[in-house]
This record gives structure tokens, sequence and C-alpha cells, in this order.
């Protein structure tokens, strides 16, 4: 009996849902091509992941505190730019690189400040973010993509081993910590509280501006940081990179089971999310499907996960309480 | 017996509506208060500003003997007086370990503020605090919206009574709930006394509070209109005060 409980209490737990959706397209994609998963492909595919797995991260953290960021695509390609521009001008690169990340910092803060400050919908703020750091990194450009300056120390953050990038490595490290931070901290607790019941939250003395202000900056942070991942694998830094990210991360965190109404989801489900995007695009190429199909199977992936979370969660809250009511 | 809380002219306006006129009040130790009134009468304004939530344009608190000013509500509740509002704070999501500990968790590796929460010692303390005020459920990993009314107004009880509150004020505590359920939180409040807990209980149903009050307080217009020992009043006519004023 208790064991046929805690399967139960298992499989409503949406990120686990996901990783069986995950395994489901992994076989499809390998009955239907063997070289999907084979070492080349999975080289191919998870040497592009890692950027996607840390926005969508910083998206999930957010999202579980309640708020939203669309300006993560814009970010992620502002910072790079400003990098290599800085570089250029003859600031030394780590001191560059330092300035870069410091941009998306302030990104999320100015996300922050004033979705906060003037109680409008992050959705909104975000939005405008969104149009003014894709202009900003158009302006940055001056024109024509500048050329990748070499003396920026790009191996140690995307060098290509055996099978795996060096940026795969600082994927799980940002994995671990901010699942340590949301699951076992204090802080984790706030962030959920303030995603659940703000009301409740800032009741208990929880300072839920400030909890929401950390998880925005985090957010912006994250993103800079790996689209300087991408330039630097890459090696070219291009204006335009990052387009439709913003809605490609959330839809990440969305099918790794995060609540779009805060509150609920967790960084291995993020973690999930991105990695079954990028397989699932993969294995379309794979299947000799034609790739403009990615989209609708995109779409559909989120719909499927979104109305299966929430069936699971009103079946699990249904027993709770005819279990209560025993 | 000693006054816990007094308040002394307390007004509040809120942009130019007087919600409170000149309110005192004195709150004996170790006693159920019923806070009556109809909607709008000022209950709720009181209380915020009891708890620390909103503050007093003029007048005084006192706790203890001591003047206080209370800024924000964790002001309130580390001195020990802790509210449990009408839409009740607790996460739905969140697991009933979770909540009970929320903005006060138990931490080791700290960082000034922050650090690892104990998950273990939060589970048992969790357990016990709820065995305390004889709710037993399952596990402290049950989330909360697994709850019925009744066992979540518990979880909170059991809250205020692990974090060794001196006074508990209830807002509303028995509205949208059964009869059985409502019968349940009536119990846990009563059980408080006995703990060395002086709960204010405010209500506008006369009938759920009056059984274990004893003392009752009539609020109508943001005024107060009737300060009464139970032994020195009837239910008649606490009923004709609060549909008269």
């Amino acid at each position: 009996m208790s064991k046929n409980f805690s399967l139960r209490s298992l499989l409503v737990r949406p990120e686990v849902a996901t990783f069986l959706m995950f395994l489901a397209i992994m076989i499809g994609f390998y009955i239907a091509n063997e070289r999907f998963l084979d070492a080349r492909n999975i080289r191919i595919v998870m040497g592009i992941t890692p950027e996607y797995i840390i926005v969508a991260i910083g998206i999930a953290i957010l999202m579980i505190s309640g708020e939203f960021d669309l300006s993560v695509g814009s970010v992620f390609a502002l910072v790079p730019m400003t990098i290599v521009q800085m570089v250029h001008q003859g600031i030394p690169p780590w001191f560059a690189i330092f300035l870069g990340l410091m941009i998306g910092i302030i990104v999320g803060f100015v996300n922050g400040f004033i979705t906060l400050r003037f109680g409008i919908p992050s959705f909104i703020a975000t939005l405008g973010m969104l149009y003014i750091a894709r202009s900003l990194t158009t302006v940055a450009t001056a024109g024509f993509p500048p050329p990748f300056p070499h003396i920026l120390p790009n191996e140690l953050f995307v060098y290509q081993f055996e099978l795996f990038r060096a940026s795969l490595y600082w994927a799980l490290l940002v994995a671990v910590v901010l699942g340590v931070m949301l699951h076992r901290s204090n802080v984790g607790n706030w962030i959920y509280a303030t995603g659940g019941d703000q009301n409740a939250a800032s009741s208990m003395g929880i300072k839920t501006g400030n909890v929401k202000m950390f998880c925005f900056i985090l957010c912006g942070f994250l993103a800079g940081f790996a689209g300087m991942i991408q330039t630097f694998r890459l090696e070219a830094p291009l204006p335009s990179q990052g387009y439709l990210l913003e809605l490609e991360s959330i839809a990440a965190a969305v099918i790794g089971g995060v609540s779009l109404f805060g509150g609920i989801g967790t960084v291995f489900g993020a973690v999930i999310g991105a990695i079954l995007i990028r397989f699932l695009e993969s294995g379309i190429i794979m299947a000799r499907i034609d790739a403009e199909w990615f989209r609708a199977g995109l779409g559909s992936l989120i719909i499927i996960a979104v109305v299966f979370n929430t069936y699971i969660s009103r079946r699990a809250t249904r027993i709770g309480q005819n279990k209560a009511k025993d | 017996m000693e006054d816990i809380i007094v308040c002394e002219g307390l007004n509040k306006y809120y942009s130019g509506v007087h919600a409170l006129k000149d309110l005192s009040l004195k709150i004996k130790k170790d006693s159920v208060v019923g806070l009556i009134g109809d909607n709008g009468a000022g209950k709720s304004t009181l209380i915020k500003i009891l708890s620390g939530a909103h503050q007093p344009d003029s007048g005084h608190i006192y706790f203890e003997g001591n003047k206080v000013k209370f800024k924000s509500t964790k002001e309130a509740m580390n001195l020990g007086i802790e509210t449990i509002y009408q839409y009740s704070a607790l996460i739905p999501e969140m697991s009933i370990a979770r909540n009970i500990f929320i903005g006060r968790e138990q931490t080791q590796y700290n960082v000034g503020n922050f650090g690892l929460m104990k998950t273990k010692t939060m589970q048992d303390d969790a357990m016990k605090a709820l065995t305390d005020v004889e709710l037993h459920l399952r596990s402290p990993d049950t989330p909360v919206n697994q709850l019925s009314g009744g066992e979540r107004q518990g979880v909170v009880i059991a809250r205020a009574m692990y974090f060794k509150s001196k006074v508990l004020i209830l807002d509303e505590p028995t509205n949208h709930l059964s009869v059985k359920e409502t019968n349940k939180v009536l119990r846990f409040v009563e059980g408080l006394k006995s703990q060395g807990v002086t709960s204010i209980f405010i209500t506008h149903n006369l009938s759920h509070v009056y059984p274990i009050a004893d003392h009752l307080c009539v609020m109508a217009r943001g005024e107060k209109i009737a300060d009464l020992d139970k032994k020195d009043t009837t239910i008649d006519h606490l009923t004709d005060l609060l549909v008269n004023g």
C-alpha cells in the first residue's frame, strides 16, 4: 500500500512525466533512424544544448517566482556583442567578459525594477526590453558583424572533449548550484512561496520584491552567460543570435513542468525540457522529415505537456482530498 | 490578570476614509477575545495594525507593558504576535513542513541570512508541531492543497504554536468551513488558552466565537461600540448590538 502510494506520488511529479516523454521521443527517433543515438549525433546535439539549458534554468527559476522574462533572447546577443566590441576597443579580455556579464545583470535589474516599481506585468516590461536590447545589439554591431578576437579565452568554455564540450560541464555546474539553491536552501523556499502565493509569503515576512528582483537578475545574468558561450563556440558574434530564444526557453521550462502561474517547477525539469527540444529538432532531421515540422512538433509537445500536467495535478489534489475526508 | 496588549486612541485613514476611529482596547493575557462586527466595521484595519502590516496614523500600542511600533509583520512576529489571515497564509503547492517554516527555515552552512535547509529536522519538528495541536496527518511532505479547510487552519495554528507565539490573531478562521471543520478549528483555539496563548478571534459570525470567548468586543463603522466580559452579556444582547449598531 505505502509502496503503491509512493509510486503514485512519484508519477504525479511533473518533471517525471517530462522525463518519460523524453525517453519516448529518444526511443521513437532511434527506431526511425539508428544513427540518432550514435556518438556523432550526440556530440552534435550536446554541443549546442548547454547554452539552451543555462537560459532555461534562469527562465524556470524566474517563472517559479511568478514572473516572466521575454528579453533573454536579446540579452543572449547583446552581452557577447559588447564583450567582442570591448575587446576590439583594447579592453583586456577578462575585464571585457566581466563588464559584459554585468550588462546581463543590469538588464535583469532594470526588468525587475520596472516590473516591481511600477507594478506592471513583467510580460510587458520585458517585451519592451526585448526590443531595446536587440536594438542596442545591432547598434553595437556598427553595421557589420565584427570578427571574433582570438585573444578571448573561448576554449575554457567550449573546448570539444571526446564526446562533450566544456560548455556542458558549465551548464551542469549551473544546474547543480542553482538546483541546490532552489530545492535545498531557504532562498529556494522563499522563491516557491513568492510564486505560490505572494500575499501569504509577504504576510510571513518574506520580502517578495527582493526575491523577485534576485530572480530577474539571475535570469539576465544566465542569458548573457549562455549567449557568450554560443559566440565563443561559433567564433562569430551575430546580432541575430538568440532570435526567438525567449519563447523556446519558456517552452523548455513549461515542458519541464514549470507552471505559468508560478510556485511549481524544478531545475531538473527545465534541463530535461531544454535537452528534449534539441533532440526533437535533431530527431526530425535524422528521420528525414522536412525540418519545417520541428516547430509543429515543439508546439504539440508544449500543449501535450501542459494538458498532461494539469490533468495530473488535478487528479493528485482529488486523491488527497478524498483521503482527507476518510 | 495583566493585559498583554493595550491600544490607546488608534486612528487610521485610507485615502480620506476614517477606517478606525479613536479605538482603545485592552486584551487580557491567556484569554480568548472575540472581535465581532459586520463587514466594513474596522475589524480588519485593527488587526492589520496589531499585526504590523499597516501603521496607525495616531495612537499607541503597548505589548506586555512596553510601547511598541511595528514597521512590518516580521517585527510583530518576532515579539510573538502571529496573525492567521482569512486567505490562509499557506502556499497551496508547498509541503506542510515547508509551509510551517516559511521565512523561518532551519538552516546550516549559513552565509549571512542564507543557508541550506535542515530538511530532516524541519520534517520531524513539523510532525511534532502538528501532533501538539492534536492534528494527525500522514506525512509532513503532503502538499497543503491536499488538506481540508479545517486541517489547513490547524497547520497554521500549529505553526504559530511552534514559534512560541504569545498572541494569535485569527481573521475569520471559520469562514467557508463546514460545521464539522468549524468545530475542529474552535477546539484548536480553545486548546490555546491552556498553553498560555492569547487569541483574538475575528468573525462576523457570533455563534462561532461566543462558546469559546472570555471577552467580546463589538465594532461598527470603525468604532468600538461594546467591550464586555462574557459573564456580563448574553448572545441576544450581542446580536442586538451587531444588528442595530
